[in-house]
């Protein structure tokens, strides 16, 4: 009888950017530290994120995007997260995030970013911490 | 805070979040099921069963868009294993389904099984009552697929659908196991693959070769099982799927096998609850007892062993007339 709680995270690819490799091996990384990963695959639209987000009533969105579009994807998604409610579900994004980007992806409420180059013990780090607070 | 009218309104937020209440053994539970319950009883319960790889999850894929041709409200509770290692879990199976996420008569929850052999999670009941309290009329179960163990799908669903491919020779299997007796319907999937006409045969005649059902719930004998060839990703065969799925339900109703069906199910479910219910309360009991505190320190002094010891708090234990 398991009764400690699980950590339940989506792992989305947004819109048509086909590199999924860190999605998949970060998907497995969060497994092999007891998450449950409900990865939804490839060219998500925005509206499928947050209707699977909602459906599956994750604690984390992770969004994996190498397109250089985090800025106008992550904007969008936090006003429609915002619309459905989800105000308890934290947005975290991962890929080619420059630097210089980080702040401003904080600022408009993106909870986390892990840029290329972060190594697994950092991400459920990162992470674990997103939930303790 | 979660409220049983937006989850009768059948407000998907809700329902959700009620299921991952469930899903952290919440106390609240208890209270929440119980004012659903009255509303529980419409849907249609299909169980989807078959070796990993088989192709259940686009199958299901493949029927939800047939049901709702039929305008359906479809949910999908998909129970995928928890790693024994570490606990997490990949949870894989709405991959294939993903076309559907944004239709808002669809619901898609994925599960891990978390320990639970046979199939499914300890959820998965209670999440198909909070699913029929909110007005699904059909509920898919995908089962985590470990093939022969998945039983439980059969106490929970009204029809079973078998699925198997050509030439793996799991039909045999399938025999073998003894599950043949308990489906319904038998899907050969991946029918675009050589041989499958040789396996829908094989299953056929073993279909006409079985026992007559020795089950825990009745399955009469006028319903025979059904053998289909699908194509899960181009939908070849699904509609007769769905068709079939539909008639299984009809005939069910027909010769009040739903009712029955729900007998068993609700004792099964009575039973279930008795014992976490007893277990919880006992133990509780049992913990703050004198007695209880006594015979631990006995044990930690090495003057009595733990068999005798548990036998002898068991012996305490004296609520019922035993009437045999
Ligand atoms: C491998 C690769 C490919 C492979 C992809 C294979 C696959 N299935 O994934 C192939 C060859 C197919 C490919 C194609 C293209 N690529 Co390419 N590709 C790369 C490359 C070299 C490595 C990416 C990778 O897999 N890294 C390994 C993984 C493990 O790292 P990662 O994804 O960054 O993930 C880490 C973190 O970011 C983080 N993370 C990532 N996701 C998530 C999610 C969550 C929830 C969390 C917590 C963390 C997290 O954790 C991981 C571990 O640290 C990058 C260069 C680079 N430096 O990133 C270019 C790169 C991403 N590609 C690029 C481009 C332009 C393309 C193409 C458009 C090229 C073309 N003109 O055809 C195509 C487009 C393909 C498509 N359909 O989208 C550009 C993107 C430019 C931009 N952002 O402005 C890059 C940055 C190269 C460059 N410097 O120009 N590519
Ligand atoms: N050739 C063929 N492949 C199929 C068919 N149905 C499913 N598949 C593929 O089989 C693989 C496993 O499918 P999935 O639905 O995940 O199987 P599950 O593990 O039983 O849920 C996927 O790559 C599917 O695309 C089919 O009818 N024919
Ligand atoms: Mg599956």
């Amino acid at each position: 009888m398991e009764t400690k709680n699980k950590i339940r995270i989506l792992i989305a690819k947004p819109g048509l950017d086909g590199h999924d490799k860190g999605a998949k091996i970060v998907a497995l990384a969060l497994r092999d530290a007891g998450y449950e990963v409900i990865y939804s695959g490839l060219h998500q639209t925005l509206e499928q994120i947050t209707q699977t987000a909602t459906q599956e009533a994750v604690d984390i969105i992770g969004l994996s995007i190498m397109s250089g579009a985090h800025l106008p994807i992550c904007e969008k998604l936090i006003n429609m997260m915002k619309e459905q409610e989800l105000n308890d579900v934290y947005l975290t994004v991962g890929g080619v995030i420059p630097y210089q980007d980080i702040p401003k992806l904080k600022e408009m409420g993106v909870a986390a970013v892990f840029p290329g180059g972060t190594s697994f013990e950092e991400i459920t780090k990162g992470m674990n911490r997103l939930i303790e607070r | 805070m979660l409220e049983v009218k937006n989850i009768l309104a059948g407000n998907q937020r809700a329902g959700a979040r009620m299921i991952r209440l469930i899903e952290d053994n919440d106390p609240t539970v208890f209270g929440l099921l119980k004012e659903l319950y009255p509303h529980v009883g419409h849907a249609f319960i299909i169980g989807i069963t078959g070796s990993p790889g088989v192709g259940k999850s686009t199958l299901i894929d493949a029927l939800i868009s047939e049901f709702r041709k039929l305008d359906k409200k479809i949910a999908v509770i998909a129970v995928d294993p928890t790693s024994p290692f570490s606990g997490g879990a990949i949870l894989g199976d709405r991959l294939r389904m993903q076309r559907h996420a944004t239709d808002k008569r669809v619901f898609i929850r994925s599960m891990a099984s978390r320990g639970q052999k046979g199939g499914l999670s300890r959820a998965t009941k209670d999440a198909s009552i909070v699913l029929d309290a909110m007005g699904y009329d059909i509920i898919i179960i995908e089962t985590v697929g470990a093939g022969q163990a998945d039983f439980d799908i059969t106490t929970l669903a009204h029809s079973t659908g078998i699925i198997s491919i050509p030439g793996t020779g799991d039909g045999i299997q399938a025999v073998k196991a003894g599950i043949l007796e308990t489906g319904d319907i038998f899907i050969v999937n991946k029918s675009d693959k050589p041989d499958a006409d040789a396996s829908v045969y094989e299953l056929k005649m073993m279909i006409s070769m079985r026992k007559p059902p020795n089950l825990k719930i009745t399955r009469e004998t006028g319903w025979t099982p059904r053998v289909l060839k699908t194509i899960a990703q181009n939908g070849t065969g699904v509609k007769e799927l769905a068709d079939t799925f539909l008639s299984h339900f009809d005939f069910m109703k027909k010769n009040n096998f739903v009712d029955q069906k729900r007998n068993a199910m609700e004792t099964s479910y009575f039973n279930s609850l008795l014992q976490d219910l007893t277990l919880k309360k006992l133990l509780l009991l049992m913990k703050n007892s004198k007695e209880y505190k006594e015979v631990l320190q006995k044990i930690q002094e090495g003057s009595i062993d733990p068999l005798s010891a548990a036998e002898h708090i068991t012996s305490k234990i004296c609520i019922f007339e035993n009437n045999d």
